[in-house]
């Protein structure tokens, strides 16, 4: 049991350093850091690092937590921790 | 945010005043009605109900609560213009205040939930096995939320006067008074319900004048799309024009990075605003309310969903009303448009002190470029009635009328950033229908950030500090009687902190975001992830990124004493800013706790097991 816990924990913190890597890349490595390498690109009318900075970081973010809810309930049932 | 709009009104001739009257106030009372009337359904009859809605709240409807809860009268009403006139910096504020729900969906909300208990401070109580702790915390809190209600407080006195022509005092008491009747009727519970109700009411006032802008312009009804699009005349793409636009006329271009501030303060503003929201106690408060950690955890992705549709619609705001004002400005040939032929919603605003002009090169005609129309702050003095020789009102501190850059003339036109969201339906020409949900949705918005921030100042005090502290023997009931007046006396202080702002207000409520993130966040985190961190640690880390935070604010920008260095670069440590200073108050407080901890004995067994247990959903 408390082997089964230490994993579950273990592949939790996985799945979080996974997630705000890619929030960390797409919010401060797109939208700030590297604004003005990917504003020689651009979307529609948008610069890409603009559109990065004022609109894409966002929709990222949301995909984020709505996949690591779902990710998290499977590891949940996996590790028999689930609450239902 | 900081709330810069003046007292004003919206009038028009008076045919159509007494029609948007009739209809704002039809508007407003039918939301008043509606707010009330589910305050009385859903009322509070126990702890639980009052603390955490008995944590029966779906997480969807959480969700909208979060988003309500979450965007204040600011939000609504002034961060279209702030973007609009930042330009690409506006990203820190959209970064800023939607990257949060990452880090709290991930590294809080679950784990408080599977606590299950009522108030962020006692959470922090029971963790660090310290009474200490959970006053520090209680402090925090109370700091944290007095400075954010006493801005909203204000916004909604002023949303009422401008929108319900009474004066601002009057339009304060009515605030108070719907919020005293729900917040401390219904509680957590009654509070729950009528934000999920101030969601739907504030994004369809916010989204309907916005599809019909961004078809005007673009011929697109998705503002999110309408913003990297072509306008319809032809001229090639929205942002481009609006770049050339503004660097012909001595601007910035909208699109290009760093113009104001540097890359790494960016950086540290848009952290500290995350690191903030997730940190505010009103926000991790909400999931407390939902049955299951697996509910926590999708309820932030709800939230985000709901806050989404307006965060991601303002920035189309923003530049599509900058790009209107230019153009309707400064006319089909760039030259100024004469005042005279002005359209009304130019004097409307004139009228409400909001915009106003001062015809430097004695053409007639409105200009608008880089650089201030009026002298000292850039705000302009009114000669009370007095017209000029266009009708204009008259001024008293016009600017140097110096050109700036390659602009063709010099700047003549003051504008309010707020004018941007209230003046839209107007612009655009949209019926008056349009105008009233404005106002209703303004005032939803600032009501509804308003209880939620009430209602954990309320719990704290009841909760942490009479039943847990100094008044342990209480009865359910008299606990439940104790939070209802401490709510009461949260709004009479809140309301009067509105009526009389200290000075420092508007500036220190965008500070309480960096308060939240050098105190409450840091030790919440370590209360999860590090099961060696012990209450000295914690004790001693919130203190130290209280009072650095603090500290390193009222030493720039002075509150109640005068600043003790001018608010510059050179003089900043590592070129952040006061606004980002949350930033190195979190990185201290993460510091010194674990100096700290590790030379202190670690937390008993018990808090071990407790550790382990929240980790844990099922």
């Amino acid at each position: 049991m408390k082997n089964q816990q230490t994993a579950y924990w273990r592949a939790n913190i996985r799945l979080i350093t996974g997630c705000l890597l890619v929030w960390f890349i797409v919010s401060f490595g797109c939208g700030i850091l590297l604004v003005d390498f990917f504003n020689q690109f651009q979307l529609g009318g948008y610069k890409l690092g603009f559109w990065f900075a004022q609109q894409g970081s966002i929709f990222t973010f949301l995909v984020l937590i709505f996949f690591y809810a779902i990710r998290m309930n499977a590891l949940d049932r996996r590790y028999g921790v689930s609450e239902d | 945010m900081h709330w810069t709009a003046a007292t004003a009104s919206v009038k028009t001739e008076a045919g159509k005043l007494m029609d948007l009257q009739t209809l704002t106030y039809i508007t407003i009372g039918l939301s008043f009605a509606l707010y009330i009337g589910i305050a009385i359904f859903s009322r509070a009859s126990s702890t639980g109900d009052f603390y955490v809605a008995g944590k029966h709240v779906h997480p969807v409807a959480n969700g909208m609560a979060t988003a309500a809860d979450w965007m204040s009268a600011a939000s609504f009403i002034s961060m279209a213009g702030l973007i609009g006139f930042l330009g690409y910096e506006g990203g820190m504020y959209l970064m800023g205040w939607t990257g949060g729900y990452v880090l709290l969906a991930m590294l809080l909300a679950p784990y408080l939930r599977k606590f299950g208990k009522f108030t962020v401070p006692e959470f922090i109580g029971d963790r660090y096995y310290s009474q200490l702790a959970r006053v520090v915390a209680v402090i925090c809190l109370i700091f944290i939320s007095f400075t954010y209600v006493a801005g909203q407080m204000r916004g909604v006195g002023i949303v009422f006067s401008r929108f319900m022509e009474v004066p601002i005092e009057t339009g304060l008491y009515m605030g108070m008074g719907v919020v005293f009747i729900y917040a401390v009727l219904g509680g957590m519970k009654g509070v729950t319900y009528t934000q999920v109700a101030q969601y739907c009411v504030l994004i369809f006032a916010y989204t309907v004048p916005a599809v019909f802008i961004a078809i005007n312009v673009t011929g697109n009804p998705l503002p999110q799309i309408a913003l990297g699009s072509e306008l319809v005349d032809g001229s090639g793409y929205l942002l481009d024009k609006l770049d050339h636009t503004l660097v012909d006329l001595g601007f910035d271009a909208y699109t290009t990075a760093f113009n104001d501030k540097s890359m790494i303060d960016v950086c540290a503003i848009t952290l500290a605003l995350m690191v903030g929201t997730a940190g505010l106690p009103h926000v991790i408060v909400r999931f407390f309310t939902v049955p299951r950690v697996r509910d926590a955890r999708i309820s932030a992705g709800w939230a985000l969903l709901f806050i989404t549709l307006l965060y991601t619609t303002a920035p189309a705001v923003g530049a599509l009303s900058r790009m209107n004002l230019i153009s309707t400005v400064n006319g089909e040939d760039g030259s100024g448009t004469a005042y005279a032929v002005m359209p009304e919603w130019f004097k409307t605003w004139e009228n409400s002190g909001l915009l106003a002009w001062f015809d430097h090169n004695d053409d007639n005609k409105v200009q608008y470029a880089a650089g201030k129309a009026f002298a000292g702050n850039g705000k302009p003095e009114f000669a009370e009635d007095q017209r000029g020789i266009n009708r204009e009102r008259l001024t008293t501190n016009p600017g140097q009328g110096d050109i700036v850059g390659n602009a063709p003339f010099a700047n003549e036109l003051y504008v309010d950033r707020d004018i941007m969201v209230l003046a839209n339906p107007e612009i655009a020409g949209l019926p008056n229908w349009v105008i009233a949900l404005i106002a209703a949705g303004g005032i939803a918005a600032a009501l509804s950030t308003a209880a939620g921030l009430l209602l954990v100042i309320s719990s704290s005090i009841s909760h942490d500090l009479l039943k847990s502290t100094f008044a342990r023997n209480i009865s359910e009931k008299q606990e439940l009687m104790a939070g209802r007046l401490a709510a009461g006396v949260a709004i009479s202080i809140a309301g009067y902190l509105g009526l009389h702002p200290p000075a420092f207000v508007a500036q220190v409520v965008a500070f309480a975001f960096g308060l939240a993130a050098s105190s409450l966040f840091p030790v919440i985190l370590m209360g999860v992830f590090n099961k060696r961190m012990n209450k000295w640690g914690a004790i001693s880390g919130m203190l130290t990124g209280l009072s650095f935070t603090l500290g390193y604010i009222i030493y720039f920008k002075g509150v109640f004493v005068a600043p003790f260095a001018a608010n510059i670069p050179e003089n900043w440590i590592l070129g952040i800013s006061p606004e980002g200073a949350g930033v190195i108050g979190m990185a201290l407080n993460f510091t010194v706790a674990t100096i700290v901890a590790r030379n202190t004995a670690p937390p008993p067994a018990h808090i071990q097991q407790l550790v382990d247990d929240i980790r844990i959903p099922g």
